[in-house]
């Protein structure tokens, strides 16, 4: 369906990523936006709150980040595209709620732009150390999906692309930029509304009588019904049967976590999205996202121009991890290079998917600024002998 | 003959309630002389003889014995997490304004752990109706220490009595910004019922507490008897007194439980003043949330 | 009931009758039926439903009112009364079992 065009300020703009997320959100037809203040990820809010008045928008800043994610989950079962705004401390207290959307099967979009951690860390400066939180923040079992803007263009675009992979899932995307990527101001061209292509909110056709809200249908996720629309149907975090009721045995909580999981795992191919470059004659690979996707890039430049074979891959989408993609490389590799602005996150699942097959060298950063790409380059390097 | 001993079967169809149950769901969990079924059924009563559409009416629910409440009535019910009822009820109705959304929990979920959104929620006037059922107890887990333990009341994580203060839950609901506020005992049948529909029948931020035994746990705990015991001091020792000063209303352990409605009043909900207020400062260019809801389709 | 006086319109009153409709197997043997019954018509049966409990049974029969009191205060929807006509045919209205009672 192409999108609603009250929210499209189509044209051609210099935002900085914040910006272009907000937009974007509003492009995908998100209409309810639930947030508390955080830095780096205020701004995104501030733009929703001056636009959403004009296209039937709400949007209501909480008292906390609890409340905020809460609210979310509850819109989005009024069938409204819903989304919230947070930074690392933030982030850490939605992991309740965000398992409850994750249990529920309610599509929403969860925007974190990382800074330095942990506690309060650095407010104002870059980080990438939510990484794994991201996949793992919440208890217990279950799969979600994350995504790595590098640019202000990318922030908008994939805003757009996480709004979608959250209905047709419905599963809570989490939208992990960075405060480098926030902040900084580029170009970002926003396409006409009948240039966009969202995926809608889709209904149940069954009438109330016959309506299973958590029936399973062959791979494909359950119907949805609006809280509103007389179904009178329930939902609730525990573990739950197909009509939504409570069920305390093995059996279900074994049928409820399996599709949970399976709902994103059977379907990584179509979800995952990775970028290479120069892969196929590669000695090194390169594996970085968000902010240092950018720098790594130099650092490669510098090392080609050394006489290194070095690839690049870049994720796009970073949960479901791609596994496939790193066990097949390792293969023909010798080692990959991970920088990323933690002490390793993502680095251990390359690591783990490369199954010794090939070196794995992280190139930790503390946050606060970028990596130096002369460090990248010199990794490579080594990685290279 | 006057009796008639039925089937489960055969009755089903026949309780008067059932049309607001989960039938297929009933026996529910709560104890014997637990209090939480009777409010259940005066709240279906008020709902019954409303003039509210069944269909836009949402029921939320926290953690807890009363948290179960969602999972046995036929609306559109959601058993969220443990104190986010308010917040989650809050989503649902901004997201499509012309639901009627209850929000239906304990006294641990909604002035504990949910305290802040409580209070937030009645600040804005946020136009949830608000059912606290209040046992004096975190029942579900065992019968801790809650906010609204009395003084020197005995529970599993304060063994030798509560020393600390309890809220005043009516005195919080008010001060806080509440435009219905009432409090009863699940023995005062009909003039809860009837506060349910007056509350049903109002906007804004609307509140009702409703005492109740807890019989396995908080009359365990401090040797009170069974939950018939408990309610036959509720009508020894509950006063009604409509309009009181909510300062006057603490419950101490034992003592007598002041009754009535305390606060009975109209002002702007949430929605009204945002749309008042854009309206005045954007004109022709504000476009509020339609009742539908935010929902984009085709 | 004991009276000061008489009514002036007694003779314009009638006293509603019920059918109390006991649910057995759902009761869990509260007592709140049998407590507060204004006309005394419930006491706790001897016998066991199938959980164990002691469901109430009718002892005064004819005297139930229809009062609902007994169907609103079950905790566990296990007990209620419906209307029942009078030896003239007449059965009183429903408003009694809707409407709480006003000021």
């Amino acid at each position: 369906m192409k999108t609603d065009s009250a929210g499209v300020l189509a044209g051609v703009h210099y935002l900085d990523g914040d910006y272009a997320c907000g937009e974007g959100a509003m492009a995908a037809g998100c209409r309810f936006v639930a947030g508390y203040p955080i830095t780096p990820s205020t701004e995104v809010v501030e733009r929703i709150s001056q636009r959403f008045p004009m296209m039937s928008g709400t949007f209501i800043q909480m008292e906390d980040e609890l409340a905020s994610m809460a609210a979310v989950v509850g819109a989005s079962w009024t069938g409204t595209k819903s989304m919230t705004v947070t930074s690392g401390p933030g982030f850490s207290l939605m992991m309740e709620n965000i398992g409850l959307a994750a249990m529920m099967e309610t599509p929403c979009v969860v925007v974190n732009v990382q800074r330095g951690g942990p506690s309060t860390g650095l407010p104002t400066m870059v980080g990438q150390g939510d990484m794994m939180q991201a996949r793992w923040g919440s208890h217990g079992d279950y799969e979600l999906i994350s995504m790595c803007p590098q640019s202000p263009q990318e922030a908008f675009d994939l805003t757009i692309d996480a709004f979608n992979l959250s209905e047709r899932y419905r599963v809570p995307v989490m939208f992990m930029m960075d405060e480098c990527v926030g902040h900084m101001t580029e170009k970002v061209v926003i396409p006409p509304a009948e240039e966009i292509d969202v995926v809608p909110r889709t209904l149940t056709d069954k009438p109330p009588g016959e309506f299973m809200p958590y029936k399973l249908n062959g791979g494909k996720v359950p119907e949805f019904a609006r809280a509103g629309d007389g179904y009178k149907f329930h939902s609730t975090g525990l573990t739950h049967d197909e009509r939504g009721y409570p069920d305390m045995s093995v059996e279900c909580q074994e049928v409820n976590v399996r599709h949970l999981i399976d709902k994103i795992r059977l379907n990584v191919d179509d979800i995952i999205r990775v970028e290479f470059e120069q892969v196929d004659d590669a000695e090194v690979v390169v594996v970085a996202y968000g902010i240092t996707a950018r720098v790594a890039r130099m650092g490669i430049d510098m090392a080609r121009s050394k006489g290194v074979k070095v690839g690049f891959m870049r994720l796009v989408v970073v949960w479901p991890f791609p596994e496939r993609h790193i066990a097949e490389l390792a293969g023909s590799i010798g080692a990959f290079v991970v920088p990323e602005i933690n002490y390793g996150q993502i680095s251990l699942e390359v690591e783990r998917c490369a199954g010794g097959k090939c070196a794995t060298v992280h190139v930790p950063h503390g946050g606060g600024g970028v990596h130096d790409p002369k460090a990248i380059c010199d990794a490579i390097v080594g990685a290279a002998r | 003959m006057s009796t008639q001993k039925v089937p489960v079967q055969d009755a089903m169809e026949e309780h008067p309630i059932a049309p607001f149950l989960r039938m297929d769901r009933i026996p529910h969990i709560w104890c014997p002389t637990c209090g939480i079924g009777t409010v259940v059924k005066c709240y279906a009563t008020a709902l019954e003889g409303s003039a509210l559409d069944l269909d836009k009416c949402a029921i939320v629910s926290g953690i807890g014995c009363t948290g179960r409440v969602a999972g046995y009535m036929k609306l559109d019910a959601f058993h969220s997490t443990h104190g986010r009822a308010i917040p989650f009820a809050t989503g649902l109705k901004l997201g499509r304004p012309e639901l009627h959304v209850t929000v239906f929990s304990g006294d641990g979920d909604l002035s504990g752990i949910g305290g802040n959104h409580f209070i937030h929620a009645a600040r804005r006037n946020m136009d949830l109706l608000v059912v606290l059922v209040n046992n004096f107890i975190y029942a579900m887990t065992g019968g801790q220490n809650a906010p609204t333990t009395p003084l020197g009341a005995r529970s599993s994580t304060m063994p030798f009595g509560n020393f600390e203060n309890p809220f005043n839950l009516p005195h919080l609901a008010a001060t806080c910004g509440a435009t219905y506020v009432a409090r009863w005992t699940s023995l005062h049948i009909r003039r809860l019922t009837k506060s349910f529909s007056e509350a049903l029948h109002k906007k804004g931020f609307r509140f009702i507490e409703i005492v109740t035994p807890c019989a396995t746990l908080y009359s365990r705990l401090n040797k009170l008897g069974s939950g018939l015991d408990l309610m036959r001091f509720y009508h020894d020792n509950a006063e009604i007194r409509h309009g009181a000063d909510t300062r006057d209303l603490d419950i101490d352990f034992q003592d007598r439980i002041i009754c009535g409605k305390f606060i009975d009043e109209d002002r702007p909900t949430f929605l009204e003043m945002k749309d008042k207020h854009y309206t005045e400062v954007l004109g022709d260019k504000y476009a509020p949330m339609p009742p539908e809801g935010g929902w984009i389709h085709e | 009931m004991r009276y000061w006086r008489k009514p002036l319109d007694m003779d314009q009153v009638t006293v509603p009758k019920g059918d109390v409709i006991i649910i057995a197997d759902r009761c869990k043997g509260c007592g709140f039926c049998v407590e507060y019954c204004p006309k005394d018509v419930l006491v706790m049966s001897e016998g066991f439903n199938r959980k164990g409990y002691h469901p109430p049974e009718v002892v005064k029969n004819g005297e139930c009112v229809n009062c609902n009191l007994c169907e609103m205060i079950c905790p566990d929807f296990a007990i209620f009364s419906t209307a029942v006509a009078d030896g003239a045919g007449n059965t009183p209205s429903e408003t009694q079992k809707e409407a709480p009672v006003e000021n």
